[in-house]
Order: structure tokens, then C-alpha cells, then sequence
């Protein structure tokens, strides 16, 4: 779309750095602890094939302006999709309003000119690409889904394409923008078999461009898999129910890490005190073959961003070291009051929402073991490889994951393919669990959507196959 | 924005019939909204926000197209409307596409009373002390009670108005209001945190505070010594909150476009028994005041009352025009129109109140499962298979022996809806989808 977002903004509303700085700088920053002004231009674009054709297509642009004023603890947020520079300053004084008489908490330096990655330009990106190609994909998806195996009755694919624009503001004068593409490919497919029918869903994506689908078979790859699990599940036996050892493949199961530990290192809850994590910074929460990394500067992932919502530069951040707890995460409000630095993941869903401490890309660092061993040291188990969703209450720990593709382990070998069943286990405990680690860390392949207090950010997982030593299966057999 | 929401949609509609649209349908909607967040006695977060959406859908032959945007000035809506008839270029033909019959659309768009105009007219203050009360009720309900994610007060007054190019033109205005609280409780180093919340359209109609925050800490409060159990096949009850979302799973299997893809587990029963005769499950757009109500749905058709269940038989899909055309069935009325096009939603959507009170059917177990939590998404829609993590009592000889955590409950949709054994008479309306407390004969729990 562009690649200036400075004068993207300047040039389609007259939002001049000097009008930002007289917005921030006059209504805002005097009396406040931080302000900010966060601009944002979003266009996207679906199309989605059913029944062999693609008849349902759809463009979308969102606008608008996010103004903050923080003042202690305090936060005031006002938005508006009008960005008329006098909804502006009404905008900046509602925000205002609720920081007057407070101020009191030191103002910590804005780490402002910091060079931010690079991690997603791209020549076209993938909401330029020429439409025409995007229908032809769809189309041979369908063509290949049906063609792989007859009990394919229903074949739903859709390609999603968006391309952001933002730009945030602060009050000692400096700007950080960022031009964010985002595309995802979604096959789904629906088998029957002798009256009976069952789900298979697959994709991928990334901040990429379109011709990425067509590289190294991706689109035949997430076509194949997708038909592959719906037809496997036609064949699935009832899940065992209670407590087990668990093996869980490479790639998308990380979605454990993001809900048994990763919710609840988010700076919010640990200043406040409601994560089940609070206070243990130093102590060990995780077996000493397990170590968590939460990394926004992956080039072209899902998960990346070269500056977070707040234009602090993402990182690499260590989350659990050797099983220790070393870090949280955290946005500019978290980490000024609880005496920490930024870690770049204050992240929001759109201008219409604050910012808070969010995930990126959360993975587990790869060990020693040979996955075959990994399976071949379990006599009785679960082996499960593809996950749902997952959710968390960060207060109790509790947490579940819903597997799609999993299969009993007998004697040391993978057997029968069972019915999907939701796992649960407990954050804290979960992972001093963890027995073997594998040394095939696999990242996801872009598909993963994180929310939270009603705000959704794409997000990515990732895991070597691991073995954990006890949890709850919430299957049918007893 | 200033002007008439209908005037502009004729605007919009007229200039997509130019450039080439054969039909097409237009809604905007512009909402104004106030939140205020306290922890612990002090203001956390206070929000305004202004917001306004128009989307258009056209029909270019058969061929479908949408477009939306944020941005209502007149250079940004001429563009939508290029954008939706060139992207209708591209898309395949469908014969059974197409708006609804003119001759069923609404005529009058009633008055249901979703608004309260003066409602909004309370100070910031006023509102932020609101949700200062409902925390601090919460957090003076009992020692345990330590901490807090917050008390929320709310409130949104919103303007939505829905145009066709065959005639359709209505506008309508809600209002909504909520209070919720979070609070912690904490004993011997375990903490839980549990909540509650009122919405309503009228500001009149809230719960007061106070009432709000003592059922948060109780409930919280109540989590306290949680365990596991032991991997068990026994009886399950739901209460009156989780028997709501077992009715949920029931509409969205009952939805049009499941149907016709076959992606649910209700294909081809209509006329059948999918449940104990004790379950009648009830969608009625049509109550005042109400917040599921609407004076007519996604395309213009007028809102009506719908058995979904009737006795245990499946008595209605939930249909918009095209899915209606693709089962060979009228549209049941439940279109929802989004950015995208059309898809299906219920409105108030209930399970009949029976006559078991919930103490009798408590006492009626000797050992089985009460639930207040569901975690997790373990529901295929497809199969109805079912798998979710649970929270609650456990049940002992006819009474609630102690909380339980970390544990799942697992089943198939359509058998638990036939090993219902008793339905609670506690319905109250709360939330848009309502039910009482229900008995499943047997679920497998799973445990340590």
C-alpha cells in the first residue's frame, strides 16, 4: 500500500507532525505520566470458495485514531473512526479528563530511536496481488481436496489479505510507524463416510507475500493435511479418559506453552497479583529441560512486528530458563509500574483498543532427545499432533487445549487414532512434568489467533515433540 | 455524523444500481460508548469511544460481492461502491443468491423498547462510582476476598438503519448498560477468581451494585478448596449459566449454512428426535425490551417467535433466505448481517422452564458433578462430540460435598440431550440465550 507511514498520514488527513505534537504535546503530556496517539488505516480483503466456486467476496477499511493519558495506574482511552482533527481534540480531552490531579509516579524514558526491525517488507503484498490468482488457488484447493479421496463431500477454503498501517505518537516528540501485510489461507473439509461425517481443517500464513502459497507445495500441503485428518477422524475410536502420559508432536502444540505459561506472565496480571505466576520470578516452574522464548522479530511470521502498538521495539525475550522464571512480558503502563523495562509486547487489537501485554511468537527451544525415542519410552499414553483451541484462567492455572489429530500409544508404538478430546492440566505444575524434549522445535504454519479481554492479535506457537509425565485426558473410554 | 442513517443508505444504493449492481442491500450503524474500569478502590481505566461502519452488499446477475468502511465521507463511499461491484466481476454465479421475496418483508418496524434515551445521561463520575460500588461490595463480602481484577460499569447507545434496493428501508436505536465485577479469593495459598455481571437495555432495569459485587465474591469465595476427583462415569448437572451454552451448541447446529455444507450434527433429523421429551427450546425475537429483541432481521424480514424444539423433536432450522433456499425451506427470520454478508443468529433464545427445582435434583444424585465453569472449545459441531474442561461441586449423597477443578466432562451432544432426566424450574432471563438447570444421566469425567 505504502511504505511511509509518516506521510500516509499527513497526506490522506492533514495529520502533520505538528498537529500530532500539538494534540499530545498541549492537551495531553503536562500533567500525565505517558500519552500517546496511535493512527491506524486498515484495508482487508476475504474470499471464500465453497461448493467448487468462489461466491462470497469481500473488502473492508477501517480507520481511526487511539488517544491515551496515563497518569499513575490510571488509564484514559478514547478512540474515534472520525479523524477530523476537532473529534481529535475532543478525543484527547475525554482521555485527559481522567489523569488531571494525579501525576505523581516518575516518567520513564521513551526509548524513542531505537531502529526497529525489518522483518516483513515485501516486493507485492498480498493484498496488491492480482485477485484473479487468489480465485485460481481457491479453486485448485477445492480441485485437489476432492481429488485426494472420494469420501470428500465438502470442501470450504478461504484466502484472508489485510495490510495496517499505524502509526504512534509520543509526547517528547517522536513518531514510530510500521506498514504490517498479513495473509492466511484456511482449507476445510468435510468427509462422510457410510452416514458417518467428520471435520478436518488445515492452513497457513504469515506477513508474506501471496506467491508464498505457491512456493515449496504450501497450498498442496495444507490442502493434503486438511483432507488427510477429516478422513483419519471417520476411522477414530472414543478417547481415553484421566490422567496419562502425554506425547505431543512438533509445530502447533506449542499452543500448551501459550496457555499453561504464557497468559500468565503477561505483566497485567503479575502487577496486579491475579496470575497464578505472581511472585515467582527466580523459581522454578517448569522441568530443567525447558526453556521458553516469547520472539516478536521472526522474519515474516504471524506473530512478528517490527515496533509493538506501543513503538517499542519487539525482541527476543526469555521467558523460563532451564525451568527457572525469568521474565514477564510487558507494555509501557505494566512495566513502568511494576520497575521494568518494555519487552515490546504491548499489543492491541485495532485503534478502538488500549494496549496490554500480549504474545507474539512463544516457543520452546528445541533438546536432545530423538522424537522416535520420545514415543518409543512410552508404554501406555496419548500421542497427539493437532490442536484446536486453547484457554486459560490465569488466576487458578487451570488450563486446556483441545487436541483434533491424536492416537493411542501402546507398547511404545503409535496405534489407534482417537476422537478429539480437550487436555487439562495446571500452569504452574504442567510443565515440571516435562520428561524428554525433542531436538525438532518446529514453528506453526500462521494460523493462530490469541484473544483476550475481547481483543484479538494474530499470534505464533512453537515446540519440539516433548513428553510430559502426567495429564488429564478428557476423553469417553474410562 | 450528521443527516439521516436512511438517506445516506439511498444514496449508497442508488449509486451501486449505476454502476452496474442489479439488487443490493446497505446497512450503517454509528454507536457512541462509555467504560469505566476501578481496581482496588481506584480508577484503572476510563474509555470513550465514537463509532461508525457501512456495508454494502451487491448483486451483479447472481454474482455477490461485499464491501464496508469506517470512513462515511462521500469520496470514501464511492469508492466502497466500485469496490463491491468490481469484486461481484469476480465471483461465481449462484442461482439461488439473491434478496429475499419483497412481498416478506417487514412492513412497520415495531417498537421494542431496546432504547433508553435518558439512560446515558449520567455524569463520567457517576458511572465510575457505579462500578467503585459494585467492586467494593465485592471486596467487602468477605475476608477471602483480597484482591481484584475490577469493577466495570458500561454503557452504549447505538443507531442502525438497513436499506434494499426492492424497497426496504428501517431504522431502529438500542441502548446497553452493564456492571460486572472480578474479584479474588484467597485461602492457604490457593487463589480463585470468579465473577458476574448485568446487562440490560434499560439502565433502570440493573441489578444494583451491591448485588452484583456480593454474587461475584460468592461465587469466588465458593471455589475455594477446589480438587480433583477420580476418572468417573456419573451423573452431570449443568447450572442454569451452562446449560445456556449446551443450548447455544444446539442453534449452532441448527444453523442454515452448517446445514447445507453438512457440517453439523442436526443434518437431515428435522421431524426427529434429537432429545428427551422434556426439552422444548424456544427462539423469539420478539420480547420487549429485551436483548437478544429486534424489529427485523439481517434482510428486512419481520422478527418472529420460532420452536426449535419442540417436546424433543426437532421442530425448525434457524434459516436466512439462502440457506432457506439451499435446504428448500422459507427463511425462518434469522438472518445477520455483517461486514461480510449474511450469516444466521439466534435473538432470545431459550430451553423451557420444567418443574424439578435444582435442591431436588441435587438430591436426587448420590455421587455426580455440579458445574458453574466450562473452559475450551472440545465441541465438534459436526459429530457433537463433546470435551470441556470443568469447574464446580462435587456431589455426595444428595448434596454439594466440595469444589472440584481441573477435571473435564465429555460426551456427545445428542446423547446428553437424550439422557436429560430432569429440567430445572429455575429459568431467568439474563443473557440473550437462557436456560435452566439441567440432569444428564451420565458424562464421563475425567480426573487425577
Amino acid at each position: 500500500m505504502l511504505a511511509h507511514p509518516e506521510r500516509f498520514f499527513a497526506d490522506k488527513f492533514g495529520l502533520s507532525a505538528s498537529v500530532m505534537e500539538r494534540l499530545l504535546g498541549s492537551t495531553l503530556a503536562r500533567r500525565v505520566d505517558h500519552a500517546d496517539l496511535f493512527l491506524e488505516y486498515r484495508i482487508s480483503e476475504e474470499l471464500v470458495l465453497e461448493e467448487g466456486a468462489v461466491k462470497k467476496a469481500s473488502r473492508h477499511v477501517s480507520q481511526g485514531a487511539g488517544l491515551r493519558a496515563q497518569s499513575g495506574e490510571r488509564t484514559g482511552y478514547a478512540h474515534t473512526d472520525d479523524l477530523a482533527l476537532p473529534n481529535l481534540e475532543e478525543a484527547a480531552r475525554q482521555a485527559r479528563a481522567i489523569a488531571d490531579g494525579a501525576g505523581e509516579s516518575a516518567v520513564v524514558p521513551v526509548t524513542a530511536g531505537a531502529r526497529p526491525h525489518n522483518l516483513y517488507t515485501l516486493a507485492e503484498p498480498p493484498i496488491t496481488a492480482d485477485i484473479n490468482r487468489k480465485v485460481e488457488l481457491l479453486k485448485q484447493v477445492d480441485a485437489a481436496a476432492r481429488a485426494a479421496d472420494p469420501r470428500v463431500k465438502q470442501v470450504i477454503a478461504s484466502l484472508g489479505s489485510e495490510d495496517v498501517v499505524i502509526l504512534i505518537a509520543g509526547p517528547a516528540g517522536w513518531t514510530m510507524g510500521d506498514v504490517r501485510p498479513l495473509t492466511r489461507l484456511s482449507v476445510t473439509v468435510i468427509a462422510e463416510e457410510n452416514g458417518k461425517r467428520e471435520i478436518g481443517g488445515y492452513g497457513g500464513g504469515g506477513r508474506v507475500a501471496f506467491d508464498w502459497f505457491l512456493e515449496n507445495g504450501r497450498w498442496k500441503h495444507f490442502t493434503s493435511e486438511a483432507v488427510r485428518q477429516a478422513v483419519l477422524k471417520l476411522g477414530a475410536v472414543d478417547a481415553p479418559a484421566g490422567t496419562m502420559t502425554v506425547v505431543l508432536g512438533p509445530g502447533w502444540p506449542g499452543i500448551l506453552l501459550h496457555e499453561a505459561v504464557g497468559h500468565g506472565l503477561e505483566g497485567d496480571f503479575n502487577r496486579k497479583g491475579t496470575s497464578a505466576f505472581s511472585g515467582k520470578l527466580g523459581q522454578k516452574v517448569a522441568s530443567e529441560l525447558v526453556t521458553v522464548v516469547d520472539d516478536g522479530t521472526m522474519a515474516n511470521r504471524r506473530g512478528s512486528l517490527n515496533v509493538d502498538d506501543e513503538g517499542v521495539p519487539t525482541r527476543s525475550n526469555v521467558l523460563i530458563e532451564n525451568g527457572v522464571l525469568r521474565a514477564y512480558m510487558q507494555d509501557r503502563l505494566n512495566a513502568r509500574l511494576m520497575g521494568e523495562a518494555p519487552t515490546g509486547n504491548g499489543r492491541r487489537e485495532s485503534y478502538a483498543h488500549p494496549p496490554m501485554p500480549r504474545m507474539t511468537n512463544t516457543f520452546m527451544l528445541a533438546g536432545q532427545d530423538d522424537p522416535e525415542d520420545i514415543i518409543r519410552s512410552v508404554d501406555h499414553g496419548l500421542y497427539a499432533v493437532n490442536f484446536g483451541g486453547g484457554q486459560v484462567d490465569i488466576t487458578s492455572g487451570k488450563f486446556v487445549f483441545s487436541a483434533s489429530e491424536a492416537y493411542l500409544i501402546e507398547g511404545g508404538r503409535v496405534t489407534a487414532p482417537v476422537k478429539g478430546a480437550t487436555l487439562i492440566g495446571n500452569g504452574p505444575d504442567a510443565l515440571t512434568r516435562v520428561s524428554r524434549v525433542g531436538h525438532d522445535l518446529k514453528m506453526d504454519e500462521g494460523v493462530g489467533t490469541c484473544g483476550k479481554e475481547g481483543q484479538s492479535v494474530p499470534v505464533g506457537v512453537g515446540l519440539p515433540t516433548i513428553r510430559i509425565d502426567g495429564i488429564t485426558v478428557g476423553g469417553t473410554q474410562v | 455524523m450528521t443527516g439521516g442513517l436512511l438517506d445516506l443508505l439511498a444514496d449508497v444504493l442508488e449509486g451501486a444500481r449505476k454502476k452496474g449492481a442489479t439488487e443490493a442491500d446497505a446497512y450503517v450503524g454509528e454507536d457512541q460508548s462509555f467504560s469505566a474500569q476501578v481496581r482496588m478502590g481506584q480508577v484503572d481505566t476510563v474509555k470513550h469511544a465514537r463509532d461508525q461502519h457501512l456495508a454494502l452488499r451487491v448483486f451483479v446477475g447472481r454474482s455477490a460481492a461485499a464491501a464496508s468502511t469506517s470512513d462515511l465521507s462521500r469520496e470514501s463511499l464511492g469508492r466502497l461502491v466500485d469496490e463491491a461491484v468490481t469484486l461481484a466481476r469476480i465471483t461465481a454465479p449462484d442461482p439461488l443468491s439473491g434478496l429475499p421475496e419483497a412481498s416478506a418483508l417487514a412492513g412497520a418496524v415495531p417498537d421494542l423498547h431496546l432504547d433508553d434515551p435518558t439512560g446515558h445521561d449520567l455524569p463520567p463520575e457517576a458511572k465510575i462510582e457505579l462500578a467503585r460500588r459494585c467492586e467494593q461490595a465485592a471486596l467487602a463480602f468477605d475476608p477471602r476476598i483480597t484482591n481484584s481484577e475490577g469493577g466495570d460499569f458500561s454503557d452504549g447507545h447505538a443507531r442502525y438503519a438497513y436499506a434494499t434496493s426492492h424497497g426496504f428501508a428501517g431504522e431502529y436505536r438500542t441502548s446497553s448498560f452493564s456492571l460486572s465485577t472480578s474479584p479474588l479469593a484467597t485461602e492457604n495459598g490457593e487463589m480463585q477468581r470468579d465473577g458476574w455481571y448485568h446487562v440490560t437495555r434499560k439502565r433502570a432495569g440493573l441489578d444494583s451494585p451491591e448485588e452484583v459485587g456480593r454474587t461475584a465474591a460468592r461465587r469466588a469465595v465458593r471455589r475455594l478448596g477446589a480438587r480433583r476427583v477420580k476418572t468417573a462415569e456419573v451423573p452431570v448437572i449443568f447450572d442454569p449459566q451452562m446449560a445456556a451454552t449446551l443450548v447455544r451448541h444446539i442453534a449452532g447446529a441448527a444453523a442454515g449454512p452448517a446445514l447445507y455444507r453438512g457440517a453439523s450434527f442436526l443434518v437431515s433429523r428435522l421431524g426427529q428426535s434429537i432429545a428427551a421429551p422434556s426439552i422444548t427450546i424456544v427462539d423469539d425475537g420478539t420480547v420487549p425490551g429485551a436483548l437478544g429483541s429486534r424489529p427485523f432481521d439481517g434482510e428486512g424480514l419481520p422478527i418472529q417467535r420460532t420452536v426449535l424444539v419442540d417436546k424433543g423433536v426437532l421442530a425448525s432450522y434457524l434459516l436466512d433466505s439462502y440457506s432457506g433456499r439451499k435446504l428448500g425451506l422459507p427463511s425462518t427470520h434469522h438472518a445477520a448481517r455483517d461486514g461480510s454478508g449474511v450469516s444466521v443468529s439466534t435473538t432470545n433464545l431459550y430451553l423451557a422452564a420444567g418443574e424439578t427445582s435444582p435442591a431436588a435434583m441435587i438430591r436426587g444424585v448420590r455421587n455426580g458433578l455440579y458445574i458453574t465453569e466450562l473452559i475450551g472449545f472440545g465441541v465438534n459441531g459436526v459429530t457433537g462430540d463433546y470435551s470441556r474442561g470443568a469447574v464446580g461441586y462435587w456431589i455426595e449423597n444428595g448434596e454439594l460435598a466440595y469444589p472440584v477443578e481441573e477435571i473435564t466432562v465429555a460426551g456427545n451432544l445428542l446423547d446428553m440431550f437424550q439422557a436429560v432426566e430432569a429440567v430445572g424450574d429455575d429459568l431467568v432471563f439474563r443473557d440473550r440465550t437462557a436456560a435452566p438447570t439441567l440432569l444428564i444421566g451420565r458424562m464421563v469425567v475425567a480426573g487425577a
